[in-house]
C-alpha cells in the first residue's frame, strides 16, 4: 500500500470525482462527503510522502513498473512533497468552507455536478505537482484548467460564463504554446522524462530548436500564471467564480502553474544555461516580475470590488515569486518558493474572509464593509492576518519571503529590487488599509448581518492563523525550501 | 530556398494552420468563430506531432518477424490524448457559449461588452 502512496493520492480522488456526481443524485450532501473524504486521503497521503522522502530520501514511482525514461515517473522530492502538502491542505480547507457557500452561492441541481469537476480540479493540480514526465504534465496541466474554466463560468453574477470562456480562450492558447515546447524538446532529444531531458540537453543550448522549446514554455507558463502582461483573464476570472472556487484557485492554481514552470526551467533546462548561455533570460524576467509587482499593485488600488482587489493583487504577488526564480541564487530561489507556500496560505485566508462576508449578502463593494468589524469579528480579524501577511508585517509569513528575496537581490549586487519590493509593499498598505479602515473605523448602518456558519469560519481562521503561526516558527517552511532548493541548483 | 521550402514542406503548413487559427481567435468577434480558430490552433500543433514521428522509408511498428525500420509511434500516440484534451476544450467552450447566449441573448463579443459596460 505505501509503496503505492505516489499514485494513491492521484488516483483516489480521480475515481472518487467520479463518483461524487452520482452519489449526489441521492442526497446532495454526498457529493460534499465524498469531496471531503478524498481530498483528507490526499492530504494525509500527501503528509505521509513528505515525512518518508525527510526519513528516506526523494521517491521515484514508476507507473505500470515501466523503468524511466520509458515509462511514466511519479517523483516527489523535497520540493514536489512540500507543494504537495500545500495544494492538499488548502484543498482541504476550502472544501469544509465551501459546504455552506456553496450551497449559498450555486444552483442546487448544479451542486452534485460542481464537486465532481471540483475534485478533478485538484486532482489535475496534485497530478501537476507528482509527474516527472513533461507530457503527463500537459495532460494534467489540462485536466486542472479545463475544470478551472467550467468552475469559473458557475459563478451566480452574469459575467461569470463569460469570464470563464475568457479564461478558457488564452489558457488554450497557453496550453497549445506548452504543448508545442513539449514537442520541440521531444524533437532536439527523443525523451519526454524530465531527469532525462535535464541529463541530455546540456551541449543542446545553441540550438534554435532549443531556444524556441524554451520561449513556448516561457510564454505558455507566464499565461498559466498569469504573469503580467499576460495576466488578462485573471482578475474577472477571479472576481465572478463563486466564493469556494476563488479561494482555491487563487490559492493553488497559479502556484501549481509556477512550481511547473520552475520544474522546466531547474529540472530540464537547468541553473547552468541561464547563469552561462541565454544570460539576458533572467534579465527579461526581473524586469518583467518588477512590472508586475508595482503593476499589479497600483490596478488593485483602483479597484472597488473586493475579489478584483484581491485578484490584481495575486499578479503582483506572481512578480514576487518569478523574481525570486530570475534572480536564480540559491538565497533568491528560496525566497520564490517560500512565497509559493507563503502566498497560497493568505490569498486563501483573505478569499475566504471575504467568501464569508458574502455569505446570503452577495458583499463584494468595499465600500458595504463600512461597519462590518463588530458585526464579523471573526472573518475581519482573519482578513486582517491575511493583509498584513500581504504587507510583509514582521513575524508573519510575508515577511520570511520579501526578506529572502531582499536578500538575494543584495547576493546578485542588485540593491535597486530592494525598493521595488519596498514600493510593492507600501502599495499593498495602500490598498488593504482602505479596506481596514471601513471595516473597522467607519461606522456602518444598522443592517444586521446573517451569522457566518461554523463550518465556513473555523477554515478561515484556521488558514489565517496559520499565516501568523509560520510567520513566527518559520524555520519549518524554510528549512524545507532551504532542501529543495539544493535539489534544484544541483 | 524553393527546396528548402518544400523539402519541410509540412512544417510550413503547420505553421500557416496555427496563424490562421490564432487570426480567427484574435479577430473574430463571434464566439463561435473563436471557438473554430481554437480548433483550428490546436489542429496545428497535431500536424507537427505526427510529422515528427515519421521516419523515411517506415513502416507500421508492429513486429512481423522481419527485422525492418519502424515509424517512431510516440508521437501518434502522444497527438491521440492531446486530440482527446482538443475536443474536451471545445466541448467546454461551447457549453459556455450556451451559457453566455442564455444571459445575453447574442454571441457577438462586441454586442455583449455594450451591454455589460455599465455593469461593475
Amino acid at each position: 500500500m505505501t509503496e503505492h502512496l505516489p499514485v494513491l493520492v492521484i488516483i483516489i480522488p480521480l475515481v472518487l470525482a467520479l463518483i461524487a456526481p452520482v452519489a449526489g443524485r441521492l442526497n446532495r450532501i454526498y457529493s460534499w462527503a465524498i469531496a471531503l473524504l478524498a481530498t483528507l486521503f490526499s492530504f494525509v497521503g500527501s503528509v505521509l510522502l513528505l515525512y518518508q522522502v525527510m526519513y528516506s530520501g526523494a521517491i521515484s514511482y514508476w507507473m505500470g513498473g515501466w523503468e524511466p525514461p520509458w515509462g511514466i515517473e511519479y517523483v516527489i522530492d523535497y520540493f514536489s512533497g512540500f507543494v504537495l502538502v500545500i495544494v492538499s491542505f488548502l484543498a482541504v480547507a476550502v472544501t469544509i468552507f465551501a459546504r455552506k457557500s456553496v450551497a449559498d452561492e450555486i444552483d442546487e441541481k448544479k451542486i452534485p455536478a460542481f464537486y465532481g469537476v471540483y475534485l478533478l480540479f485538484i486532482v489535475g493540480l496534485m497530478g501537476m505537482i507528482v509527474t516527472g514526465d513533461i507530457f503527463n504534465l500537459y495532460v494534467f496541466l489540462e485536466i486542472s484548467s479545463l475544470t478551472g474554466y467550467a468552475l469559473v463560468a458557475m459563478g451566480k453574477r452574469r459575467k461569470a460564463p463569460l469570464a470563464g470562456f475568457r479564461y478558457l480562450v488564452i489558457g488554450t492558447v497557453g496550453a497549445t504554446f506548452i504543448l508545442l515546447g513539449i514537442g520541440y524538446l521531444y524533437i532536439a532529444t527523443g525523451t519526454l522524462n524530465m531527469a532525462d531531458l535535464g541529463a541530455r540537453l546540456p551541449g543542446l543550448f545553441n540550438s534554435k530548436l532549443v531556444i524556441t522549446a524554451f520561449a513556448f514554455f516561457a510564454i505558455g507558463f507566464s499565461i498559466k500564471i498569469a504573469l503580467f502582461p499576460l495576466h488578462t483573464w485573471l482578475p474577472d476570472a477571479y472576481t465572478y467564480a463563486p466564493s469556494a472556487v476563488s479561494a482555491l484557485m487563487a490559492s493553488t492554481g497559479t502556484k501549481v502553474g509556477a512550481y511547473s514552470f520552475i520544474r522546466i526551467i531547474f529540472t530540464v533546462f537547468g541553473v547552468q544555461v541561464f547563469l552561462n548561455q541565454w544570460v539576458s533570460v533572467p534579465y527579461f524576467f526581473l524586469i518583467i516580475a518588477s512590472v508586475a509587482m508595482l503593476v499589479g499593485s497600483i490596478l488593485a488600488i483602483a479597484q472597488t470590488n473586493i475579489k478584483k482587489m484581491l485578484a490584481y493583487s495575486s499578479v503582483s504577488q506572481i512578480g514576487y515569486i518569478i523574481l525570486g526564480v530570475a534572480l536564480m541564487n540559491p538565497i533568491g530561489l528560496q525566497g520564490g518558493l517560500l512565497h509559493i507556500f507563503n502566498h497560497a496560505l493568505m490569498k486563501c485566508a483573505l478569499f475566504m474572509s471575504v467568501g464569508c462576508i458574502a455569505y446570503k449578502t452577495g458583499i463584494t463593494n468595499i465600500a458595504d464593509l463600512k461597519g462590518l468589524g463588530f458585526k464579523k469579528p471573526y472573518s475581519m480579524v482573519a482578513f486582517t492576518a491575511g493583509a498584513l501577511s500581504m504587507i510583509g508585517i514582521p513575524l508573519t509569513v510575508g515577511f520570511v519571503s520579501k526578506w529572502y528575496l531582499a536578500m538575494g537581490s543584495l547576493e546578485n549586487g542588485m540593491w535597486y529590487l530592494i525598493p521595488v519590493i519596498v514600493i510593492s509593499s507600501v502599495l499593498m498598505l495602500v490598498y488593504f488599509w482602505r479596506v481596514i479602515d471601513n471595516i473597522f473605523f467607519k461606522a456602518g448602518d444598522a443592517v444586521k448581518m446573517p451569522a457566518t456558519p461554523a463550518s465556513m469560519l473555523i477554515p478561515t481562521v484556521v488558514v489565517a492563523a496559520l499565516c501568523l503561526v509560520f510567520g513566527t516558527l518559520a524555520f519549518i517552511p524554510v528549512n524545507i525550501t532551504g532542501k529543495a532548493v539544493l535539489l534544484l541548483l544541483g | 530556398m524553393m527546396e528548402f521550402i518544400l523539402a519541410k514542406y509540412n512544417y510550413w503548413i503547420y505553421v500557416i494552420i496555427m496563424m490562421i487559427g490564432f487570426y480567427a481567435v484574435i479577430a473574430k468577434s463571434n464566439l463561435i468563430k473563436k471557438i473554430i480558430g481554437l480548433s483550428i490552433f490546436q489542429t496545428s500543433v497535431f500536424l507537427l506531432f505526427i510529422s515528427i514521428g515519421k521516419v523515411d522509408g517506415g513502416t507500421v511498428p508492429i513486429y512481423q518477424g522481419t527485422e525492418a525500420v519502424y515509424i517512431n509511434p510516440l508521437p501518434h500516440v502522444l497527438i491521440l490524448t492531446a486530440i482527446v484534451v482538443g475536443v474536451s476544450v471545445t466541448a467546454v467552450a461551447f457549453a459556455l457559449v450556451v451559457n453566455i447566449y442564455r444571459e445575453y441573448g447574442t454571441i457577438e463579443e462586441n454586442a455583449i461588452l455594450e451591454m455589460i459596460k455599465h455593469d461593475d
